[in-house]
């Protein structure tokens, strides 16, 4: 299970964690170190060795913003932000696993809150 | 009629585990020709060359088909053997059944009668095979090495040391390269300028080499042995011969905002400089982007002031021409451009520096005399942050995919020199591995850790932001700790990579030498022979082929002199004999060859002949002068009536594998 | 051509590779042990200029379905610029081929450095791949030379 599992999620985000030579600069770059339990360096390293699990479970997955700054600096091209991508829709898509619903939206609302931040809501983390 | 002895090589089981090396014989012994068919464990050890000798005299053999390895590796080894038995060493041809074929299929049967076939095309060609005699050609006595760095000097001081003339052409105003500018050098902590002006000065002092200093190669042409190489010497506004270098001109001179390239632009020179104070040759020059006489024709103080009247604003650029027999590149590096990495700040913050330029900071010769002061407002840093790997070691489109080699251990070295000057300010290095490989170097790396306390943190710094309070927040990973650190640093310390001078790509081309994608010259064989390119005559000596540290580098620079004095010390060299020659009777004196011919080789003769009515007419044909043609048979292509032909690979020649094969 | 009854068609290929590039890039594939099949045959010459048009032509005339010639990048020519004068006739002999009708495909210039082992492995087998989906050379094989 939980090789079909590692193996579908690095074949829908597209990278080759083997690339990685765990240089830390995509943790270094990320914004939201402070808030993840996991970072995007333990995502590609735990993707690499099929510990799928606890990063499912993990809030993390949450806090990514997607800003890819992760992916603009890592000097392999290992793209760490790909690979949350794929671990959170893997999540995601799981039956009745929506991270967001739309009742949630009403309390969330403020005058600062743009449109666009409750589209990109909805794209990141439902299915 | 030929009489053929074949010989299949087992090469261990490289060949014969693949390849029914047995099968093979015995199909090939019933070749046309062939009188002796046999297979042998290793041919190119020496019973397996005796049994080619043996079988020469014993069958009175007219050619040789060795079925082996590629003939790259042992064409030489057979045609030496077969020379020993007394047959001509061109009556020898490989078939390669072992990197084109065994290596390569896995299927027994396939691969049998694939080495079967490239058997007999060997064959088919070796009937064709006519015994040529190499020639002869002199071997100019002199040796060229472009580049005056310490890779240049080395090699220069060892050849002329073996009694050859030695010219350095360094497009420089000085000689002494990078290493000019290193104040300490790993891991002995030695001055850098301490061991190297020794040597700049025996270079110059030495009777047999001739320093061309700000001077570029402009063209090459000919081969090994007989270069002809036009170098051209740029105008310096200063006469060579009078200049004194007493540098009174250096300090009369008005313009004094000229970037200093030799302290990495970090302070000023004049418009009239002499680069730094061991330079060599110690002759001033004139910038002439910045002199205002040259540009505006206004000043002239320099030449008011100079006691021997060696300015003269008038000289012009000059090409001289000389013939060397070897040819030594050594270009070096050069730090990258940091454009592509703004997250680090170089570009927006004046207190992010390169290595090199840190390295000028640090010098007692630099711009601050010595003193490490942050080069914004001149006070004295508390927290300096050192950045590794940036630009090496990527896989994308902004660095450079090898590792620089030598930073990991310059870091050390520059950590460990603040450290002991200033002990009241941490050091912070964020490495992803620590790289040191040479004697002495890793306790060299453990006494910046334990003995000086530098902070080496495994990870990587993400962001470097400039603060409005002049430090700089400095974001990076701790992967051992899980953190993410912000790090309030005064400087910040960039291992920038290094990449081959921008002059080598050009220099590359015209020597017809070979380079790989990132610009260091290929040498003839990674492992074997490091030090010579694939051209003959052509060595590489220092960071141009590679990065490396110092002494790496020198031990490069004597191999590739001991390499060129093998060449120089030989009265004449064994010409390529399988060269292009026409047959007088059909060349119609088109002029197609000479045309095409890269070097040269062909010209026009008009010789006598005699016509079928007993008169004697005279008729413009082609000649190719063996000892300048390298055989690669572009004229043969070219010409219209087939009077072309190239010796060792001629049309017959070919067309007989064709045909082998195709059957 | 090798036709035997119930098996597969296999292309004869020939390649003409230089010696001071894709001889050796062929030989680093060699040393790397990567695979490609043993249609190809490979004849050295010491640069892709010393191929004469009339040596391809002769290759399918004696049944070749696929001739390949490989040599160095231009720029990088071990005879500084015999590469440029193959590319040129190369390209005359395209248009000559196109002409006769024969398929585009079955001829190929390809540039392979020394270090390029992994390129020669991976040419070599889109190139017999290629070859064997147009079939069997018909048009120019001169059946005078096929073997009794």
């Amino acid at each position: 299970m939980n090789k079909n599992l590692q193996e579908q999620i690095i074949r829908s985000s597209g990278v080759n964690v083997l690339k990685c030579m765990r240089c830390g600069k995509c943790s270094g770059t990320c914004p939201s170190y402070g808030e993840m339990e996991y970072h995007p360096h333990q995502f590609v390293y735990m993707v690499e060795r099929g510990e799928i699990e606890p990063l499912l479970k993990s809030e993390s997955l949450y806090k990514c913003l997607t800003c890819f700054a992760c992916v603009e600096r890592c000097p392999r091209n290992v793209e760490p932000a790909k690979v949350v991508e794929a671990v959170r829709l893997a999540a995601v898509r799981q039956q009745g696993n929506n991270h967001l619903t739309p009742a949630q939206i009403p309390d969330m609302l403020d005058d600062d809150l743009p449109q666009q931040a409750i589209v990109t809501a909805f794209r990141k983390y439902t299915k | 009629m030929q009489r053929i002895g074949v010989f299949v090589c087992h090469c261990g089981t490289n060949i014969a585990a693949t390849v029914d090396v047995k099968a093979v014989a015995e199909a090939l012994g019933h070749e046309p020709g062939v009188v002796i068919s046999q297979d042998y464990q290793y041919m190119c050890s020496e019973s397996g060359q005796n049994l080619v000798k043996n079988s020469i005299k014993e069958h009175n053999l007219t050619g040789v088909v060795v079925c082996s390895c590629s003939p790259r590796m042992h064409e030489n080894t057979f045609r030496k053997a077969a020379a020993a038995a007394g047959l001509n060493s061109y009556m020898v041809e490989i078939a390669n059944i072992r990197e084109q074929c065994s290596w390569i299929h896995k299927d027994i049967a396939t691969a049998t009668e694939k080495a079967i076939i490239l058997g007999k095309a060997a064959v088919a060609k070796v009937h064709l095979n006519a015994p040529l005699t190499a020639g002869e050609s002199p071997v100019v006595k002199r040796a060229l090495v472009i580049g005056g760095g310490i890779a240049g000097i080395q090699t220069a001081l060892d050849i002329a040391e073996a009694g050859f003339d030695v010219d350095i052409v360094e497009k420089n105003p000085t000689i002494g390269g990078k290493m000019a500018q290193i104040d300490k050098t790993f891991p002995t902590l030695d001055c850098a300028a301490c061991i190297l002006t020794p040597k700049m000065v025996e270079a110059s002092q030495n009777e047999k080499i001739h320093i061309h200093s700000f001077s570029e190669v402009a063209d090459v042409k000919g081969f090994v042995g007989n270069f002809t190489v036009k170098i051209k010497k740029k105008a310096r506004f200063v006469d060579e011969t009078k200049c004194t270098g007493c540098g009174l001109c250096t300090e009369k001179c008005p313009m004094k905002k000229v970037p200093n390239e030799f302290n990495m632009g970090l302070d000023n020179r004049t418009a009239i400089y002499i680069p730094f104070a061991q330079a060599v040759p110690k002759v001033a020059t004139i910038d002439p982007n910045y002199c205002m006489m040259l540009k505006n024709g206004k000043c002239g103080v320099c030449s008011k002031v100079c006691s021997v009247g060696a300015i003269d604003y008038k000289q012009e650029d000059r090409i001289i021409e000389e013939k060397y027999g070897a040819i030594i590149v050594a270009t070096g590096f050069n730090p990258i451009k940091l454009d592509k990495y703004d997250e680090f700040a170089y570009n927006q913050c004046a207190d992010v520096v390169t290595s090199l330029e840190l390295e000028r900071l640090m010098n007692a010769a630099g711009p601050n005399g010595g003193t490490l002061l942050r080069p914004s407002d001149k006070t004295h840093p508390h927290t300096i942050v050192f950045v590794q790997c940036v630009g090496s070691r990527c896989d994308d489109s902004k660095g450079k995919p090898y590792c620089s080699k030598i930073c990991c251990m310059y870091t050390a070295k520059h950590a460990m020199l603040i450290r002991e000057k200033y002990p009241d300010t941490e050091v912070y290095v964020f490495y992803i591995d620590v790289r040191t490989p040479g004697k002495n170097f890793d306790e060299f790396y453990r006494r910046a850790v334990e003995q000086y306390n530098v902070h080496y943190i495994k990870g990587m710094v993400g962001k470097v932001t400039p603060k409005s309070d002049g430090k700089i927040d400095v974001q990076a990973s701790d992967l051992l700790a899980n953190e993410q650190l912000h790090i309030n640093a005064d400087m910040v310390v960039l291992a920038a990579a290094i990449e081959p001078d921008k002059t080598a790509r050009p220099l590359a081309t015209m020597l017809t030498t070979q380079m790989d994608t990132n610009d260091f010259f290929t040498e003839a064989h990674p492992k074997l022979r490091p030090v010579e390119s694939a051209t003959a005559g052509i060595f590489l000596s220092g960071a141009c082929q590679g990065p490396k540290d110092i002494p790496e580098t020198v031990a490069q620079a004597s191999a590739a002199a001991a390499k060129a004095i093998g060449l120089l010390c030989k009265n004449s060299i064994t010409c390529n004999p399988c060269v292009a020659h026409s047959n007088e009777l059909m060349c119609n004196g088109c002029s197609s060859c000479e045309k095409v011919c890269p070097y040269g080789a062909i010209t026009y003769v008009d010789k006598e002949f005699r016509m079928p009515d007993r008169t004697t007419a005279i008729r413009r044909v082609a000649s190719v002068n063996p000892a300048v043609c390298q055989g690669c048979g572009a004229c043969t292509v070219a010409c219209p009536s087939g009077a072309m032909d190239l010796n060792g690979f001629s049309n017959s020649q070919i067309m007989a594998e064709v045909d082998a094969i195709c059957k | 051509m090798q036709v035997n009854e119930n098996k597969e068609f296999e292309p004869v290929i020939v390649a003409f590779c230089c010696n001071w590039c894709s001889y050796a890039g062929a030989d680093l594939s060699g040393t790397n042990r990567l695979n490609y099949p043993t249609n190809v045959k490979i004849i050295r010459v010491p640069c892709s200029c010393r191929v004469n048009p009339m040596f391809i032509l002769r290759a399918f005339q004696r049944g070749a379905d696929g001739v390949i010639i490989c040599g160095c990048h231009p720029g990088d020519c071990h005879y500084t610029s015999g590469n440029y004068y193959a590319r040129r006739r190369i390209t005359l002999l395209y248009s000559m081929l196109d002409y006769l009708g024969i398929e585009r495909n079955r001829t190929r210039l390809e540039w392979v450095s020394a270090a390029e082992g992994a390129k020669f492995a991976e040419t070599m087998q889109k190139f017999t791949a290629d070859v064997k989906k147009l079939g069997p050379n018909r048009r120019l094989e001169d059946l005078r030379c096929r073997k009794q």
